[in-house]
């Protein structure tokens, strides 16, 4: 790594170059109380693809000099420390800028400044909103308090707490000095769950911080009363971390208003952890909108990210793939994705009717595509998943609903039978969790996965012997799931819809009945079904909102539900009404 | 046990009742269309429907078998429907985009059309896709009933069809939820003109009467999915409204279907949708 010192107002900066300095330099700038070692794994990981990095410790921390005084930490200062830099490193092109918390409030301020037009390429925004945005958004919701808008101050003022402490006098430095600095790493472990490492946090971190805490005194009131009006037309991604405690996410709601040219992405992590523990996602965000702006052909995952919340629904920027998408529930959840924002991709045994859903998908905006892919058959899901990844993106949302359904008491039912149901119900979700489990966790940007069991995975029948079992499985298989995901910050819903007006009494086999009963049975049943009425968009509408609130286990209908009940309060009444023949 | 429809009455009209009844079907599309045409944003509901009426009197239109009905937007698909008073034309205002639909059925001389009138203003893809697919109903329909499918079942073809194609069954909507219903030439004796909940009295006494004679003989004159329908299409005419929506559009056609002893026609093919089909159908041969 290379180290030279830039001299800015009269300030030493210690800048560190790595990686070939003829290709695109990314400019990747530290927040509070850090150095550029919080970049570690990401510059190493965007150096290793090609990129020319550099790092700077910012005034005041790590190996810079200091400022004399809290006025010679105001943001025009710290964007003039940023223009020295990028000037001595990359006097001839512009830099890609890259900022994590008091690093990217002060890259806000380099970005909405006209002198950033043909200096500044791009800009990738963790954590830091531009304060004067902050003050246009605080005063827009003080003037229109709507219920939605009051939550969204509150939940921001119980994150910026800390804020009131910095200045306050002399308690925040003598925290950071009587014991804080020193038991940094424990709080981000225990807070974060961010793995111990050498050489953090820094030996300087006690007098960083205190010297740091000018940052807020000097910046936060003045521009959070008083906010300028700060628009920028150079490319933002704005990058917002999920389980951040000092910022949060509702903070960007308003920022296309300030930058029309904007990227949206979500990081499942900690404030911190997002660079200490997911430093190579962060780094291949990065690369993308770097690649992006240097003229690469579009992605589908970045053109998704482009404009998302743009109007089309809270699912807007996701990509959600639904099997046996071309009928019933599978084709009303589709459906309801891409109306509420989400593109779709939709795969069915029968490609004709996936096509007629993914045709009506695009009737409602969203770009959908089908797929023939039968979910029972393995290394077909396997190619079916890596298929998506290359032409739409990796998945946000995988809803795996293929199924069939199917009658008969134990004895009755063949081996045959029971492989059949089988592969398909249990196989078909084991194969789409695993293929596109494997993809999302690969990914690291999050997720969730919805398997649809049923009412009868708690629901004992002995007409259902092979169904149930099959539905049961499906239940604790996502259960397990759940826990086994929910680090990577990816749900796991099962659906347990119960009597639905759908196709699948139409396709349902049966065991040990002959022809013509069959056809009576088969009637009785999609009479009742028919008479219970229960639409598949009903279903549809819970599954969205379980992947909203990340609900673990979401029993449908009245009578989904009832069972459920009693399966808790009396198993022994289910068992004895499992003997009724209801077939 | 079930009741066994009885033999099938005889196809009570001659040639020259179905012109009557043809012609009479062209009066009031021809009436629908200029409505249509006439149709901007702005226009409200009722003033549609009030039009349409004036333009079915000025062509000598006597008595209704129910009065014009318009309808606006996600009201076309019968969205958030609670009570029957929801069909009457209301107070909403025609925008850019939306779909809309035109329903009348006048009377004259006894002779009764009843149709229904599928427009949009503007731009509406999901309209011109329903548009499109529609046809699929008009055959399915006609293929069914010249087998002889009970009623009922052919119904449940039709709802077969609408799921296909991902679209839901706004015809149930109606009341008892009809797909179609029987058209006989009116002798009731009660006064024209008078409406009692948007029927005429006039067909209301019709209609009671021959609930009760059909019934007696096993079928309805209302054809629906349930047990009542469970027949073979009684000789007759019939008014056909499949009525499709997706999302915020609903489209359906209404026209009447001439059910003889063995067999069935459409009374009409020169209809606006069948013609916006054969245009579509050349436009795609050209190409």
């Amino acid at each position: 790594m290379k180290h030279r010192t830039v001299i800015s107002a009269g300030v030493p900066l210690a800048v560190y170059e790595q990686g070939d300095p003829a290709r695109p330099t990314v400019l990747l700038v530290h927040g509070y109380p850090d150095t550029h070692h919080i970049w570690d794994d990401v510059a190493a990981t965007l150096a290793a693809d090609g990129h020319h990095v550099v790092r700077y410790d910012v005034r005041g921390a790590g190996a810079s000099g200091a400022a004399a005084g809290v006025r010679g930490y105001r943001l025009p200062q710290l964007a003039d420390d940023l223009f020295a830099v990028a000037d001595a490193v990359s006097p001839d092109r512009p830099v890609h800028l890259a900022a994590h918390d008091w690093g990217s409030i002060q890259s806000w301020e380099a970005v909405t400044d006209p002198r950033s037009a043909g200096r500044i390429a791009s800009y990738t925004s963790l954590s830091g909103p531009c304060l004067d945005h902050v003050g246009h958004w605080v005063r827009r919701r003080l003037t229109r308090p709507t219920p939605r808008h009051i939550g969204q101050l509150l939940a921001q003022a119980a994150h910026s707490w800390y804020i009131g402490v910095f200045h306050a006098p002399l308690l925040a430095p003598a925290a950071w000095r009587l014991g804080l600095a020193a038991g940094w790493g424990r709080v981000l472990s225990s807070t974060e769950g961010v793995a111990p490492r050498a050489g953090h946090p820094q030996p300087t971190l006690a007098a960083d911080a205190v010297r740091g805490i000018a940052l807020y005194r000097a910046n936060m009131l003045p521009l959070l009363l008083r906010p300028r009006q700060r628009p920028t037309a150079i490319p933002v991604q704005l990058i917002t971390i999920t389980r951040d405690h000092y910022v949060s996410p509702a903070l960007g709601d308003d920022l296309d208003r300030w930058a029309p040219y904007l990227w949206r992405r979500t990081l499942p992590a900690g404030h911190w952890s997002a660079l200490l523990e997911k430093g190579p996602t962060v780094a291949r965000m990065i690369k993308e909108i770097v690649s992006r702006t240097d003229g690469a052909p579009a992605s589908p995952v970045l053109d998704r990210a482009y404009g998302a919340r743009g109007g089309r629904g809270p699912f807007a920027g996701k990509l959600a793939v639904v099997t046996g998408g071309g009928s019933g529930i599978g084709r009303a959840t589709a459906l309801a994705f891409a109306e509420h924002g989400a593109d779709v991709v939709v795969c069915d045994l029968d490609l004709a009717t996936a096509e007629r859903t993914a045709e009506l998908a695009r009737l409602l905006g969203a770009t959908a595509h089908a797929y023939r892919v039968d979910v029972s058959d393995g290394p077909a899901v396997d190619t079916f998943a890596t298929e998506v990844a290359a032409a739409h993106g990796v998945p946000d949302i995988v809803v795996n609903n293929a199924g069939v359904g199917h009658c008969g008491t134990f004895l009755q039912t063949t081996e045959k039978e029971w492989q059949r149901i089988l592969e398909v119900n249990l196989g078909g979700v084991i194969h789409g969790c695993r293929a596109f489990g494997t993809l999302m966790v690969d990914r690291g940007e999050g997720g969730h996965i919805v398997n649809l069991a049923s009412a009868a995975a708690y629901l004992p029948s002995k007409i259902l012997a092979a169904y149930a079992t099959s539905k049961a499985a499906v239940y604790m298989l996502s259960d397990c799931l759940r826990a086994e995901l929910a680090p990577a910050g990816i749900g796991v819903t099962t659906i347990c819809p119960g009597i639905v007006n759908t196709n699948i009494t139409r396709t349902t086999t049966f065991s040990g009945r002959s022809a013509d009963r069959l056809d009576a049975t088969r009637d009785r049943i999609s009479a009742l079904y028919t008479r219970r009425n229960f639409p598949p968009d009903k279903v549809a509408q819970q599954i969205l909102r379980a992947v909203r609130q990340n609900k673990a286990v979401v029993p449908v209908t009245v009578e989904a539900r009832a069972a459920r009940l009693l399966a808790r309060l009396s198993p022994a009444l289910l068992r004895a009404a499992a003997r009724f023949d209801l077939g | 046990m079930t009741m066994q429809a009885q033999a099938a009455p005889a196809f009570p009209y001659d040639s020259s009742d179905l012109d009557r009844f043809r012609e009479l079907q062209q009066l009031a599309y021809g009436c629908a269309e200029r409505v249509a045409a006439w149709l901007e944003p702005g226009v409200t509901e009722c003033q549609v429907a009030a039009r349409l009426r004036r333009e079915l009197v000025a062509e000598g239109v006597q008595d209704f078998f129910h009065i014009p009905f318009a309808w606006f937007g996600d009201r076309t698909a019968f969205r958030h429907f609670q009570t029957p008073l929801q069909f009457f034309a209301g107070r909403r205002k025609l925008e850019e985009g939306m779909p809309y639909i035109l329903d009348c059925a006048p009377v004259v001389d006894g002779y009764t059309a009843d149709i229904g009138y599928a427009g949009k203003v503007g731009d509406n893809p999901i309209w011109d896709k329903i548009a499109f697919d529609l046809r699929e109903y008009r055959e399915l329909i006609l293929r069914e009933v010249r087998q002889r499918k009970p009623l009922n079942d052919i119904y449940a073809s039709v709802d077969a069809l609408i799921a296909h194609h991902g679209y839901d069954n706004r015809h149930k909507v109606y009341p008892g939820r009809v797909i179609g219903h029987q058209v006989t030439r009116m002798t009731a004796r009660g006064p024209a003109g008078v409406n009692v909940l948007g029927f005429g009295v006039r067909t209301l006494e019709t209609l009671g009467r021959e609930l009760v004679s059909e019934r007696l003989h096993g079928r309805s004159p209302l054809w629906a999915d349930g047990r009542s329908s469970r027949h073979a299409p009684t000789p007759g005419l019939w008014a056909v409204e499949p009525h499709v929506g997706f999302r915020e559009v609903g489209l359906k056609f209404e026209e009447l279907l001439v059910v003889t002893e063995d067999d069935a026609h459409w009374l009409d093919d020169d209809l606006p949708h069948v013609r916006r089909w054969q245009q579509a159908h050349t436009r795609s041969d050209a190409r």
